[in-house]
């Protein structure tokens, strides 16, 4: 290549600002939360040791990661359903599909989770309509519990489990199905034998997506837990705010992060992460 | 090819359920909104539009939707100037050597907001930025950042390299090739980011709760109370405003993106 097409110093003058801005102003904050785990109360990794010996802090670490599998697991059901309905719609019928899964992801989760307490509380509108016909006696628990936790989060996340896996189903050729049933394979089998394997690259990346992100979920299950069944977000939040103990707080905050990273880490191996967070990355 | 191969009663069963799931609930908050009573219910007697009135007159509500706008500008402004400079820096400098640079811009979606608010809290305790217009525009600006890297990135992709070799060999200046040949073809990605950024901070609440407490109180910030303490029709007239704004702005993104493939 001639001068003109190496870049020259001006170009990388081109990142200064984003660079600046996220060095000193997302960068650094994180890495005090980091340092503040092992500084305070006192100099070492006392705040750590509470993993091991604080019931406390394991309680709330299951609790997270059993709501947090459940969610991704039936994400990945509703997504894979709902992605597999795109991928074989017409071309009318598909953008009304798209519809439905891009306008609940735009929507603020605060109003969705109202939606839900609206929903789903004691004098809300579904007990209220299951009392009026008489099938139920007592109002049934339907929120401030990890039932609602789980349907809140569920319905936030299945849009994000069907992009990445509608991208994989769409490399898919369809004259593969056509010739599978052509060579005498019932439905079930052309969908066992064919499909599910050639999609499973997005629903692997999907069910990353979904199972980071509602680790550090902080909004909905705080709303739909009601304060009584505590994830990490909340919990770590208690910390700071409430109790002001920062070393405790911080620490989860890293465990947080590193649970993050390795769990990419782990799955880059199996999957390119680039499916996950789309041409950007 | 199509009709070759459809899927099951089953599937499309699931499919179907998972779709009303997804649209119903956040529907119900119309019907609510418009109700005759004072509390959370649907309309008894007729329809009312009280509720809104009670929105669109009181000063609180109103204060936050100002204040949520605004910094909602401004930090997209931020955003958008910041991201997309980058992303075409790191597009023309390679791939290879502004990796880095690419898996920077991308931690704020990665990172959970709980551990970067906490940060922040911190943070801005120590510069005087807590509860401070200017503190909430810098903390919604840097994490819109990667909403602008990704649609611009995505506009330059398809970009023609050759254009931009032709315009700098016939003399022209970077700053005359950014403004006449580069920021025109990707118009349209930079307006995707901008309406992303925008919505990311105009929704924004985890950061708020922690770096905001009372002269910065946006609109997420009331709602979030309201849900909290006094749950009546007013908030979901709230939601479905929110709701009808989220809209507009998806479908100028949509009328945008038709237009520019049209083309």
């Amino acid at each position: 290549m001639s001068g003109a097409g190496r870049p020259g110093a001006g170009w990388w003058l081109l990142l200064l600002p984003a660079l600046v801005l996220v060095v000193v102003f997302y960068v650094a904050p994180i890495a005090q939360v980091l340092t503040i785990s092992v500084t305070e109360p006192e100099p070492g990794l006392g705040n750590y040791e509470r993993l091991f010996t604080s019931p406390a802090v394991q309680r709330v670490i299951l609790t997270t990661l059993r709501i947090c599998i459940i969610t991704t697991a039936i994400a990945l059901l509703l997504g894979y359903a709902i992605a597999y309905a795109i991928t074989l719609a017409s071309p009318r019928a598909r953008g009304w599909w798209i519809l439905a899964v891009l306008v609940p992801l735009w929507i603020s989760v605060l109003v969705r989770a109202f939606a839900w307490v609206t929903l789903l509380r004691r004098q809300g509108l579904v007990n209220n309509t299951l009392l009026e016909l008489g099938v139920i006696a007592e109002p049934l628990p339907l929120v401030w519990n990890e039932f609602g936790i789980i349907v809140g989060m569920v319905h936030y996340m299945v849009p994000f489990a069907v992009l990445p896996m509608l991208a994989s189903m769409r490399e898919i050729d369809p004259r593969l199905l056509a010739a599978a049933r052509g060579l005498g394979a019932s439905r079930g089998e052309v969908f066992r034998r064919v499909f599910l394997p050639l999609s499973m690259p997005g629903v692997i990346a999907a069910g990353v997506l979904v199972f980071i992100f509602s680790l550090g979920f902080y909004i909905t299950p705080a709303i739909l837990g009601g304060g009584k069944t505590l994830m990490v977000a909340e919990w770590i939040g208690l910390q700071i705010l409430d109790l002001v103990r920062w070393g405790l707080g911080t620490m989860m905050a890293t465990m947080l992060v590193v649970a993050i990273l390795l769990t990419l880490a782990v799955f880059s191996r199996i999957v390119d992460l680039r499916r996950i967070f789309g041409a950007g990355g | 090819m199509d009709g070759a191969y459809r899927s099951g009663p089953a599937g499309r069963f699931l499919a179907w359920s998972t779709a009303l799931y997804l649209v119903l609930p956040i529907l119900i908050v119309l019907p609510v909104a418009l109700t005759d009573q004072r509390f959370l219910s649907l309309p008894y007697e007729r329809i009312s539009l009280q509720h809104f009135r009670t929105v669109l007159t009181s000063p609180e509500w109103l204060g936050s939707i100002w204040q949520s706008f605004t910094i909602a500008l401004a930090s997209t402004a931020l955003s958008v100037v910041a991201g997309t400079l980058c992303a075409i820096g790191c597009w023309r400098i390679s791939r290879r050597a502004t990796e880095m640079v690419r898996v920077l811009m991308l931690l704020p979606l990665i990172i959970p907001s709980i551990v970067y608010a906490i940060g922040l809290y911190r943070y801005f305790g120590a510069l005087d930025l807590l509860d401070r217009f200017l503190g909430v525009v810098i903390a919604h600006g840097v994490t819109g950042i990667p909403y602008v890297v990704i649609t611009v990135s995505t506009a330059l992709a398809a970009f023609d390299p050759r254009l931009e070799q032709a315009a700098r060999g016939m003399g022209a200046s970077l700053s005359q090739t950014l403004r006449w040949v580069i920021l025109p073809r990707i118009a349209p990605g930079i307006f995707s980011g901008a309406i992303f950024a925008f919505i990311h901070s105009w929704d924004e609440l985890v950061m708020v709760l922690f770096i905001a407490s009372r002269d910065v109180f946006t609109l997420p910030r009331r709602i979030w109370d309201g849900i909290n303490e006094n749950l009546d029709p007013a908030m979901a007239a709230v939601a479905v405003l929110l709701i009808l704004f989220t809209l507009l702005l998806l479908m100028a993104d949509l009328a945008l993106r038709r237009r520019s493939q049209g083309r």
